[in-house]
Parts: C-alpha cells; sequence; structure tokens
C-alpha cells in the first residue's frame, strides 16, 4: 500500500470580489493522490482549475479545507511543486539551459556545474540535446512546452502540475507529446497532476482520472484505468472508459468538451 | 492567449518585412526620391528666378553649411550636449518612475495619474520659466528636453515592467521566489526592449525640447544661430542649420533603432 502523496480534504475556495456575490470556484473537493501516480482532473470550463493549482502549490489559502503533503497540510508555498501551464511562459531573452535553471536560480545562491549537468540530463530526456542554446523563439511550440517541462523537473519537486500543457498544440504533435510525457514520467518517476479538457487524453495517460463538474467544481466522480500502457485510443475498453467519463461528466458539457 | 498570438504574428511579418534585400531596395527608392526633390528644388529656384531670401537652392545651402562650418559645428555640439544630458536624464527618471508606478498601488493611483495630466501642460510654455529658474546656459535646455521625453519612456517602461504573464509570476512565487528576484530575473529584463523602445520616440523629441529651449533664450547652439540668422534675412543659413539638424537628429534615431534592434533581438516592440 502506497503512501498518500496529497490528500486533498473537503477542499473549498470562495472568492469574494468586490461589487460582485461571492464565487465558489471549488467546492468539498475531495481525492487522494499516491505516491507516483498519475492522476488526471478532468472538466469542464469554469471547474476551478486555475484555482486548485494555485492552492496546490501554497500560492492561494483554501477558505475551508485542506490539502496535504505528506501528512502536512500546505499553508504557504511550497517550492515542492514543479508547474507546466497551457503557454510555455520561457522567458524570451533567456536560452534553453537558463530557461531550465530559473527555478535553480530562485531557490539555491549560486548554480553550480551539477545544476547545469542536472539540466543537460533533463534537456536530453525530453528530446532537446543540442538546442541547450537556442532561444525559445527558435523552438517550434512543441519543443518550447518540453523545456518548461524540464523547468517544471529541474529543481526535483515532490509533484508536478500540469495545467493543460498540451492544449495549444495540434492534435498530431499533442498526440506525439503524450506518448513523450508518459515516457518522461515514467524515468522522472514523479507524481504528476494533469489538468485537461480533453477526455481521450485523460484516458490515454491517467491512473486514474478525477472527473469535476463545472461551477462550483466538485468532483462528479474517480474512475480508476487498470490497462497497460501504452494504451490504444481506438480500442474498445479505451472506449468504454470515455464513454463512462463522459457520461459522468453529463450531456450538458458534452460540447464543451469536445 | 490572444494577445500572445497576435504578438507572435506581428513579430512574423517583422520578420519577413525586415530582410536586407527589401530593406535596401526600400531606401534605395527613398534616397533617389530625395535627390529627385533637391534636383526639382534647384530647378524651380532658378527657372522662376526666386530671391535667395524667400528660397536659397539647395546648392547654395551645402556651399554656406561649409562656410560656416566652424560656426555651426561648434554650435551643433551645444545642441547635441543638451539633447544627449536631458535625454540621459529623461532615461533614469523616466525609468525610476516606472519602477515606482509598478511597485507601489498607492503611487500607481497618485502619481501616475499626475505624470498623464502632466501630459497636458505644453512643455513649450514652461520653456520660460525654466529660464528664470536655471538661467539661459544648457541647464533649462536639458531640463526642457527631460520634460518633453521622459513620457514616454515612463509608459512604456510601466508597461513592460507590468506585462508579466501571471502564470509566470505564480510559477516564481510558488518557489517563494522575493519581489526583487522577481523584479530582477523577470519584470526589469522583460521590461528591457519597451524602454528601448520609449527610448527610440524620446529621442526624436528631445532634439525638438533643445531647439524650442534655445529658441526661448540661449547663449549657443543651433537653435540660437536660426533665431541670428533669421533676424538678418540669412535664410540660407537658417536652412543650413536646419539641415543640420535633420542630419543630428537623423543619427541619433538611428543609432537608437540600432541599439534597439541589437540589444533586445528577442523582441521587437512596436
Amino acid at each position: 500500500m502506497l503512501e498518500n502523496l496529497l490528500d486533498i480534504e473537503l477542499l473549498t475556495k470562495t472568492y469574494f470580489p468586490e461589487r460582485k456575490g461571492p464565487l465558489t470556484a471549488l467546492k468539498d473537493l475531495n481525492f487522494s493522490v499516491a505516491d507516483g501516480e498519475l492522476v488526471s482532473l478532468v472538466g469542464p470550463s469554469g471547474c476551478g482549475k486555475s484555482t486548485f493549482i494555485n492552492l496546490a502549490c501554497g500560492i492561494a489559502q483554501p477558505t475551508s479545507g485542506r490539502i496535504l503533503l505528506r501528512g502536512r497540510p500546505i499553508t504557504e508555498p511550497i517550492k515542492d511543486v514543479g508547474i507546466a501551464f497551457q503557454a510555455p511562459i520561457l522567458l524570451e531573452w533567456r536560452t534553453v539551459l537558463t530557461n531550465v535553471l530559473l527555478p535553480i536560480e530562485i531557490l539555491e545562491r549560486k548554480v553550480r556545474p551539477s545544476h547545469r549537468e542536472h539540466a543537460r540530463k533533463l534537456i536530453k530526456l525530453v528530446g532537446l540535446a543540442g538546442f541547450e542554446d537556442a532561444y525559445p523563439r527558435e523552438l517550434s511550440g512543441g519543443m518550447q512546452q518540453r523545456v518548461s517541462i524540464c523547468r517544471a523537473l529541474i529543481h526535483d519537486p515532490s509533484f508536478l502540475l500540469m495545467d493543460e500543457p498540451f492544449g495549444a498544440l495540434d492534435a498530431m504533435t499533442r498526440d506525439k507529446m503524450n506518448k513523450e510525457l508518459l515516457r518522461i514520467w515514467d524515468e522522472a518517476k514523479k507524481t504528476l497532476i494533469f489538468i485537461t479538457h480533453n477526455i481521450a487524453e485523460a484516458v490515454f495517460l491517467s491512473d486514474r482520472v478525477v472527473v469535476l463538474t463545472g461551477r462550483p467544481g466538485t468532483v462528479r466522480g474517480i474512475v480508476r484505468i487498470d490497462s497497460p500502457r501504452p494504451r490504444d485510443p481506438t480500442g474498445s475498453e479505451f472506449k468504454s472508459i470515455e464513454a463512462r467519463i463522459r457520461d459522468l461528466i453529463g450531456e450538458a458539457h458534452e460540447d464543451a468538451d469536445r | 492567449m490572444n494577445r500572445r498570438i497576435d504578438r507572435g504574428g506581428a513579430w512574423h511579418d517583422r520578420l519577413s518585412l525586415g530582410s536586407v534585400g527589401e530593406a535596401l531596395a526600400e531606401h534605395r527608392l527613398a534616397l533617389l526620391a530625395a535627390i529627385a526633390v533637391l534636383l526639382a528644388w534647384e530647378l524651380l529656384v532658378i527657372v522662376f528666378g526666386v530671391r535667395e531670401i524667400i528660397l536659397p537652392r539647395p546648392s547654395r545651402i551645402l556651399a554656406v553649411m561649409i562656410e560656416e562650418r566652424a560656426l555651426l559645428v561648434r554650435n551643433m555640439w551645444v545642441t547635441l550636449y543638451e539633447v544627449l544630458i536631458g535625454f540621459a536624464l529623461s532615461v533614469v527618471v523616466g525609468i525610476a518612475l516606472a519602477v515606482a508606478i509598478v511597485h507601489s498601488r498607492f503611487l500607481e493611483k497618485t502619481l501616475y495619474p499626475l505624470i498623464v495630466a502632466f501630459q497636458n501642460v505644453p512643455r513649450v510654455a514652461v520653456g520660460p520659466l525654466l529660464v528664470i529658474w536655471l538661467g539661459s546656459g544648457i541647464a533649462s535646455k536639458s531640463i526642457l528636453v527631460l520634460l518633453v521625453c521622459f513620457f514616454p519612456i515612463v509608459v512604456n517602461a510601466a508597461t513592460g515592467l507590468k506585462d508579466v504573464r501571471q502564470e509566470m509570476i505564480n510559477l516564481l512565487l510558488a518557489l517563494r521566489a522575493s519581489r526583487a528576484q522577481i523584479f530582477w530575473k523577470v519584470r526589469l529584463p522583460n521590461a528591457f526592449p519597451y524602454i528601448l523602445s520609449g527610448m527610440k520616440i524620446a529621442m526624436t523629441l528631445a532634439v525638438i525640447g533643445a531647439i524650442i529651449g534655445e529658441f526661448i533664450a540661449a547663449e549657443q547652439g543651433l537653435g540660437l544661430i536660426i533665431m541670428i540668422a533669421t533676424a538678418g534675412l540669412n535664410t540660407a543659413l537658417v536652412m543650413a542649420a536646419i539641415a543640420l539638424l535633420v542630419i543630428m537628429g537623423g543619427a541619433l534615431y538611428a543609432l537608437m533603432s540600432f541599439l534597439a534592434d541589437t540589444l533586445a533581438p528577442w523582441r521587437r516592440v512596436p
């Protein structure tokens, strides 16, 4: 029995915007993530995914409930998380290598040769060897996203949060990146929380899929996927899991989820 | 998201427009056009027998520039000096104001509207006051240059300091980055091309500021030469001084453009 890395317990976040009524983004969110697990959060727009990310990395605090990291509540920024967003948000004036090293510059007093060595290894892991000194504008969208994954991994965090990291890529690049991500996840041995609108993507990647409802975001159901990887998106088992998740999300949201 | 895509697109357009061959062709045409205008000017003045007091021929202006080169160049240095000092001050003041505005909500609410409101004061009208306060020397001109050209630098610098995606800030906050770290590692370098672009705009204003300052009261400078030559109806010398100003302003602008393109090649801000 694996120890849980994260326990999300009755997590609720309500915003009180000026001149508007209170807005509950997340309500009584409840699920756990085991060490080394790949969990997807799937839900329509407005399911509070940005809010969840801010809470999970400790830069925002819940209105009620809590997130435990190895049994300890997250009450402040935890450093111990790697984040990748839908946009790669690389610093345009930095090379691939120095972009990857940004978290080290924040966390450590000095960037040591060992850090550089580690960065080069990660760059190689994501298939960008030879591009260490390239600038972001010289890379394709998919390549930029690989750099941002390296940056998320560089400080060896306990877990990764990925917010639709391949959402802006074309379908073919996206399929390729999903396969790559599984390989990277396998080699880096990191717990990964993957947020997506794309049900097929979630089924392809995840150990478990947490289905969220929209506004406020709550857990509608959790689907465990035991079929071995690599999974065949055209197979009948894959299709039936997809259908189950789609049912959970409900007819009303089907259009929004494609 | 859309904004990002738009910018990428704009950048791409620039790239294709800026290809070396096209740029050369463009400039060659502009040069030919300028020569054509000067030739037409020369011919029309001769054909219609226009008096030199009204409109001297380009060749006459060139001759005056060569004859009076000592006078013109000596005074050009003074004007250039005023421009550069005022410009340097405006860069320092402009960036400092932008940093203050971006880092304090209070200053953003109080100082920024004041700066914007100050834009409505015709700076030229402040010129005589500066002479009262600072005399008719270089100081009053440099301060006028500062007042005329710090605004685009403040606005651009503030925009650049703020135009950092919230995700990037969140990513840094999750690592417990300090405000100083976020400033030095992300905000300031992000603002750099914006500042350079603001400086480009400011440079064109700087020359205007110095000349206006010299018109009001001066001991030296091309603006003063223009005033004196005008009083003596020496139109050719007026135009020679203007020509020199055009050359000086053009060179300064070209230098700023060059710096903007070489120092921050990663992004060109329109």
